[in-house]
C-alpha cells in the first residue's frame, strides 16, 4: 500500500487527521468572524452579539445541547463501529520499537528533543507553557476584544498565541506523527521507512563555528555570553525601544508585567531560533557548562 | 387517550417524581431548569449568543459530554480488568472478544479520549479568540488550563493500562522526561548536589520503580481511574460554577 495512505489510516492516526480537519475548520471560522467584526466596527456598527437579548434556557439551549449530544454520540459510535482501537503485542521490555513515540499530544514536546536536552524540552518548557497560559489574563491588559471575535483590536496577542498554538504545538505534533520514522529521522509520507538508514550529520557547537572549542574555558565564556546575552538583551532592548517610542505602554504594564511578558516571549522564540540553528547551521549546543547544556 | 394520560399522571407515584404539571408558562419554563438538579447548572435565561453555535462552537459542553461518556465506558471496562502485569493484557483481549459489545465499548473509550483532547484544545482556542479570559474571568481561564493539563494526564495514564507495546513504550518515553527534571531527576542538572539517584528521583516516584513494571501499572491505573477523575470533577465544578458567577457566556461589553 502507499505508505502515505498507510500512515494516515493507522487507527490512532485517524484521530490526528480528524484533529487537522477540525482545527483548520475552526481556525478559519474564528478569523472569518474576527475580520467580519472588525469590518462592522470600522463601519460604526455593533459587533456580533452586542445587541443580544436574554432568552429562556428551556427550551432553546437545552434543545441545541440535546441535538449536539446526539450528533456527537452518533459520530463516535460510527467511528467505533468502523475502526477498532489498536491493541499491539503484549508489553515486552526487551523489544524496543523504533521509533518509540510518546502519546500523540506530547509529540510536539518529543520533537523538541531534537533541538534541546531533555531537562529543557521535557520539563522546563512544558512547565513554562502551563505557567505562561495561566499568566495570559494577568499580563494582557488590553481591555478590548472581550466577548467577541476581533483581530484588529488584539493583533499582537492573537498573533503570538496563534504562533504558539498552531506552529509550535500543533504543527510539531503533526510532524511527530506523520514525518518521523526510525531513529526519529525525517520521512516524507511517500517514503518507505528504512530501519538501516543512518544519516551521518556531524553537528557542532556554536563556538566551534568560530574555531573555539566549546568545552574550553573560552568556549564556556562565549557560550555563556551568547545565552545570557540573548535573555538579558531580549528583556532590555525592547524596553529601551518602547521607553523611547511608547512610554505610556510601559507605564501601563509596569515592571513585573513587562518582565514576565518578555521572559515568556523570548523563551518561546528560543524554540524556532534553536531549530534554525540546528537545521540550517547544524549547531547542537550554544552553551556547554559542567552542569547542563543549552 | 387523555384518560390514560390522566391515569398515569394522577397518582401518588407520578406526583412524587414530578411535583407539578408542565404548562409551558414562563414560570414552568424557569422551573424546568432550576427544579432539575442536572439542568440547574444553567441559568434560567441566557444570552442569545450562548445558543448560537457560531460563537461558542459548543466546545466546552462537548468536552464535558466526552468526559461523561469516558466515565461510563471506563466503568464498564473496570468491571473486566485487573491492573496486574499477568492479567491486564489478557483482560483486554477477553473484553474485546468474549464480552458482548466489548469491542465497541473499548473503541468508544479510545476514540472519545482522543476526541476529548482535540475538543478541549479547540475550546481553549475559542476562549482565547473571543477574549473571554479577560476580566472578570481571569481565574476561570487558569482553572481551564489546569483542566487541559488534567485531560492530557488522564489520557496519558490510560495509555499503559492495556499493557501492550504501544502503551509500555509511550509511558517509558514519557516518564524518562521525569529523570531529566532539574534538581529532582537523576539525569537533570544540579541533582547530584541533592544526592538524587535513580532510586529516589521524580521518575521513581512516577513509576514506583526504576522501570515500567507492575508498580507503574498499578499507579497509572489508580491515577487514571480514581485520582485524576476526582481531581478533574472537583475542578470542573469550580469551572462551571465560575462561568455562572463571572456573568455567564462572555459577550461584548457596552
Amino acid at each position: 500500500m502507499n505508505p502515505f495512505i498507510e500512515i494516515i489510516t493507522q487507527p490512532d492516526n485517524i484521530a490526528i487527521v480528524i484533529m487537522i480537519i477540525m482545527v483548520t475548520f475552526f481556525m478559519v471560522w474564528a478569523f472569518q468572524q474576527a475580520f467580519q467584526n472588525d469590518r462592522l466596527k470600522a463601519g460604526g456598527l455593533p459587533v456580533e452579539g452586542e445587541n443580544d437579548q436574554d432568552i429562556e434556557t428551556w427550551k432553546p439551549l437545552v434543545r441545541i445541547e440535546l441535538i449536539i449530544t446526539l450528533a456527537i454520540m452518533i459520530g463516535l459510535t460510527v467511528w467505533s463501529i468502523l475502526v477498532d482501537a489498536p491493541l499491539e503485542e503484549i508489553a515486552n521490555p526487551t523489544l524496543t520499537p523504533n521509533p518509540a513515540k510518546a502519546p500523540w499530544y506530547f509529540l510536539g514536546l518529543q520533537e523538541l528533543l531534537v533541538y534541546f536536552d531533555p531537562w529543557l524540552a521535557g520539563v522546563v518548557l512544558p512547565t513554562l507553557i502551563v505557567v505562561g497560559l495561566i499568566a495570559i489574563p494577568y499580563i494582557d491588559i488590553n481591555p478590548k476584544g472581550n466577548g467577541y471575535y476581533t483581530f484588529k483590536e488584539r493583533k499582537y496577542a492573537i498573533l503570538i498565541f496563534s504562533f504558539g498554538f498552531f506552529i509550535l504545538w500543533l504543527l510539531l505534533i503533526v510532524i511527530g506523527v506523520f514525518f518521523r520514522g526510525p531513529g526519529w529521522l525525517w520521512y516524507w509520507p511517500w517514503q518507505e521507512w528504512d530501519h538501516q538508514r543512518v544519516i551521518y550529520e556531524p553537528t557542532r557547537d556554536l563556538t566551534s563555528m568560530i574555531g573555539i572549542d566549546s568545552r574550553s574555558i573560552a568556549g564556556f565564556i562565549i557560550g555563556g555570553i551568547v545565552t545570557i546575552g540573548y535573555l538579558v538583551g531580549g528583556m532590555v532592548l525592547p524596553y529601551r525601544y518602547w521607553k523611547k517610542n511608547n512610554p505610556e505602554l510601559l507605564e501601563q504594564l509596569g515592571m513585573i508585567r513587562y518582565a514576565t511578558i518578555m521572559f515568556l516571549f523570548i523563551t518561546m522564540m528560543s524554540v524556532p531560533i534553536k531549530m534554525v540553528l540546528r537545521l540550517v547551521f547544524l549547531v547542537k549546543y550554544v552553551w556547554i557548562t559542567p552542569w547542563f547544556n543549552v | 387517550m387523555n384518560s390514560l394520560f390522566e391515569k398515569v399522571k394522577n397518582n401518588l407515584v407520578w406526583k412524587s417524581v414530578f411535583r407539578r404539571d408542565y404548562r409551558d408558562t414562563v414560570r414552568d419554563r424557569a422551573l424546568a431548569i432550576f427544579g432539575n438538579v442536572f439542568l440547574h447548572l444553567h441559568p434560567v435565561k441566557v444570552r442569545e449568543s450562548a445558543v448560537k453555535l457560531r460563537y461558542t462552537w459548543g466546545m466546552g459542553g462537548i468536552t464535558f459530554f466526552a468526559f461523561i461518556l469516558l466515565v461510563i465506558t471506563g466503568v464498564v471496562l473496570m468491571f473486566y480488568y485487573h491492573p496486574s502485569v499477568d492479567q491486564a493484557y489478557n483482560d483486554i483481549k477477553d473484553f474485546e472478544f468474549q464480552v458482548p459489545y466489548g469491542m465497541i465499548t473499548r473503541n468508544l473509550h479510545r476514540w472519545a479520549a482522543h476526541f476529548m483532547v482535540i475538543v478541549v484544545m479547540i475550546h481553549m482556542f475559542r476562549v482565547f479568540m473571543t477574549g473571554s479570559y479577560k476580566a472578570p474571568r481571569q481565574f476561570n481561564w487558569g482553572i481551564g488550563v489546569i483542566l487541559l493539563v488534567l485531560t492530557f494526564l488522564l489520557s496519558f495514564t490510560g495509555y499503559l493500562t492495556p499493557w501492550d507495546q504501544l502503551g509500555f513504550w509511550a509511558i517509558t518515553v514519557g516518564t524518562n522526561m521525569g529523570a531529566a527534571t532539574p534538581l529532582l531527576g537523576y539525569q537533570g542538572p544540579f541533582s547530584e548536589y541533592l544526592h538524587i539517584t535513580p532510586y529516589n528521583d521524580v521518575r521513581f516516584a512516577l513509576l514506583g520503580g526504576t522501570q515500567v513494571g507492575g508498580n507503574a501499572l498499578l499507579r497509572s491505573y489508580i491515577w487514571h481511574c480514581v485520582a485524576l477523575p476526582l481531581l478533574s470533577i472537583v475542578l470542573m465544578f469550580v469551572h462551571f460554577w465560575r462561568v455562572r458567577k463571572d456573568g455567564g457566556i462572555s459577550r461584548p461589553q457596552h
